[in-house]
């Protein structure tokens, strides 16, 4: 159950091509899985912007001197973020969370690879902690465009068993995308389960090779939200349920995070024919 | 259940000491304690707004427009954020008349929440046989018709646009509704004379007016150079439609006086509900702000019970259209303006101990 509070800035510091805010957070972090979310209202009392901005919860602190703390990882993509980009310690932002359905973890101590795109990786660190508490092995699997588009490759590179990297300039790690090298980590590690958070189209690829090797995936996706509560529908993806039926479903509250067999990636931002109440003669 | 609102301090009305007002309205035969509703489509049916505050505190929740067979809706990009509001072009996904009785009306009631039951067809005949479905729901209060969903194939199926379309569903609903059942159309901004629709609605049966719903809009993304939407164009809400709303309650509350209104349109603070009742809307749905602020129904709810109480009202009901009244005439008595209120017959009378002294007239 998610609370709704005004947190307060307590930092705001670049990482690479990012930005991670903290806030107090009351309430919050012990609410708090690996894969919930955030949804902070941006803009003011009396801004223009109406939606609130989504971000996977990075790191929640429930003691200290602040009480609960929460980080955020973000870029500056729009007016939204970059509003969040200037401010300044004592301001203070509205908070609803922890929102979503946080990734599953597995009952046996078995073999887990997390790979992540871009800023993808914020969420992946508590993911970590809590899967090697369970006794897993952890391996990590970063990929970004450019070295200063990864995150957190220290923190990883702390807590991994192993650390893989792919950029695609090469500017570190292999030259190409994390597709390219994670066969190989799956292969040396006999991956069971692959995490994966990133853009779309990654998804769609890392849950594809974990299918063709029977491995079960487990993928956060990032789907634009007005609401992330469940009320407005406008995040909307295939989802395959157990039954076989394709339906239209909330990525704010039944995600984000979905086993990577149940997504029809490919037919993400369509209606397919074939799914529930679609219209006879396919919809636009 | 530990409501879940945390640091929002005491509400407006605790902390000053203000009169009470008495907050009962009605619509129609459908009596309300309170005039704060929910906007059909911003609330789903109610659950996951009751996570962050008691949804049975709101005069009713009106849930998303229901269809009779499950809908998928439109494909992604639905959503773009507009200046002051958003566009959405979701399309009425619904699971359907029947899982949603089963579901989503069943848990309204065990929860104990009024609730307006919003409808969509694309034909008279899906209406009537909503209708007819919604005849053996106990204790239903209200239905509200949605004729004016933007989010469809066809134009021509936005009922709303057109008078005899539009008087055409309500009259298959009003007459397949149970009795006593207030029945609400629910009103498009986007028609040249929007009282005529309203009088056509009227005619055919409908106990009160829903108004407004989006407007038809579009934005074009300078990236891709393409509609921002899947669907090309959507329905524009939030606070930039509110003068557009204000005006549709106004002009239809000046012709039909006695015809109760469901005022929305960009609500996202009590003063902004305040125009609406003053237009002539006897109860208000928040819509869109919903999105920005989950508690906004109850946070509008108590700034407008404070709103009201600022200015000497004792009821809601005596504020229902109190911007139409006649023009005070010129005070000459130097700096001392009596606050005009509606008598119980609703003519004028002037109420003593509510004049305002103006600073100005005291000091001079």
């Amino acid at each position: 159950m998610p609370v709704q509070i005004r947190g307060e800035v307590l930092s705001l510091r670049r990482a690479g091509s990012y930005h991670v805010l903290t806030l107090t957070a009351p309430g919050l972090p012990e609410l708090t899985r690996p894969g919930h979310f955030v949804a902070l209202s941006v803009g003011g009392e009396h801004t223009g912007m109406m939606l609130r901005r989504a971000f996977s919860i990075h790191r929640v602190q429930s003691r200290g001197v602040y009480g609960g703390t929460l980080d955020v990882v973000f870029a500056v993509h729009g007016k939204g973020t970059a509003w969040l980009a200037e401010r300044h310690r004592h301001d203070v932002i509205d908070i609803v969370g922890p929102l979503g359905r946080p990734f599953a973890l597995p009952r046996e101590p078995v073999s887990c690879v997390l790979v992540a795109g871009g800023y993808g990786s914020a969420p992946m660190f508590m993911l970590a902690d809590a899967l090697r508490e369970r006794g897993c092995r952890v391996d990590v699997v970063l990929g970004a465009s450019t070295e200063d588009k990864l995150f957190g490759v220290l923190d990883a590179k702390r807590m991994a068993a192993t650390l893989t990297i792919a950029t695609e300039d090469g500017s570190v790690g292999k030259r190409g995308r994390v597709t390219d090298i994670l066969p190989g980590v799956m292969e040396s590690v006999d991956a069971d389960v692959i995490y994966a958070c990133g853009p779309m189209g990654m998804l769609a690829a890392v849950a594809q090779l974990a299918e063709e090797r029977g491995v079960h995936s487990q993928c956060a996706v990032e789907e634009a939200m007005a609401c992330g509560i469940g009320v407005c529908m406008t995040c909307v993806l295939p989802v395959v349920d157990e039954r076989g039926t394709t339906r239209m479903v909330r990525s704010c509250v039944e995600g984000p995070v979905f086993r990577g067999d149940r997504v029809r990636w490919a037919d993400v931002g369509t209606i397919p024919a074939d799914c529930l109440g679609a219209p006879v003669g396919g919809h636009r | 259940m530990t409501r879940a609102v945390i640091g929002h301090g005491p509400l407006p009305s605790e902390i000053r000491d203000l009169p009470d007002v008495d907050m009962s309205t009605s619509l129609a035969s459908f009596a309300l304690p309170n005039p704060v509703l929910t906007a059909s489509g911003c609330a789903a049916s109610g659950r996951e707004l009751d996570q962050f505050f008691d949804i049975t505190a709101l005069g009713a929740i009106v849930t998303k427009s229901i269809m009779i067979n499950p809908r998928s809706g439109r494909a992604t990009p639905r959503m773009a954020e507009t200046p002051s509001g958003m566009l959405n072009s979701i399309g009425l996904q619904g699971p359907g008349i029947d899982a949603f009785l089963e579901r989503d009306l069943a848990w309204l009631r065990d929860r104990g929440a009024r609730t307006v039951i919003s409808i969509a067809g694309g034909s008279v005949d899906e209406y009537t046989r909503l209708a007819q479905r919604l005849r053996h729901v106990p204790d239903l209060s209200a239905i509200e018709v949605n004729i004016s969903c933007p989010n469809v194939e066809d134009r021509g199926q936005v009922f709303a646009c057109d008078p005899y379309s539009a008087a055409a569903v309500v009259a298959a609903v009003a007459r397949n509704s149970a009795p006593g059942v207030a029945v609400l159309a629910k009103l498009s901004p986007d028609v040249t004379d929007i009282v005529a629709i309203a009088k056509a609605c009227i005619d055919a049966g409908a106990d009160g007016l829903s108004m407004i719903n989006t407007l038809l809009g579009m934005v074009i993304d300078p990236e891709t150079m393409r509609p921002a939407l899947a669907g090309v164009t959507g329905g524009l809400s939030g606070p930039a439609i509110r003068p557009v709303a204000v005006r549709a309650v106004y002009q239809v509350h000046a012709a039909y006086p006695d015809v109760p209104i469901l005022g929305m349109g960009g609500i996202r603070t009590g003063m902004d509900a305040l125009e609406f009742v003053l237009a002539g809307a006897s109860a208000v749905s928040i819509g869109t702000a919903i999105f920005n602020d989950p508690s906004t129904p109850v946070r509008v709810l108590a700034e407008l019970r404070d709103a009201l109480a600022e200015r000497g009202f004792e009821r809601y009901a005596d504020a229902v259209g109190y911007a139409h009244r006649e023009p005070e005439p010129m005070s000459t008595s130097g700096g001392v303006v009596s606050v005009p209120r509606y008598g119980a017959d609703g003519s004028w009378d002037t109420v003593a101990d509510a004049d305002i002294e103006l600073e100005a007239g005291v000091e001079g």
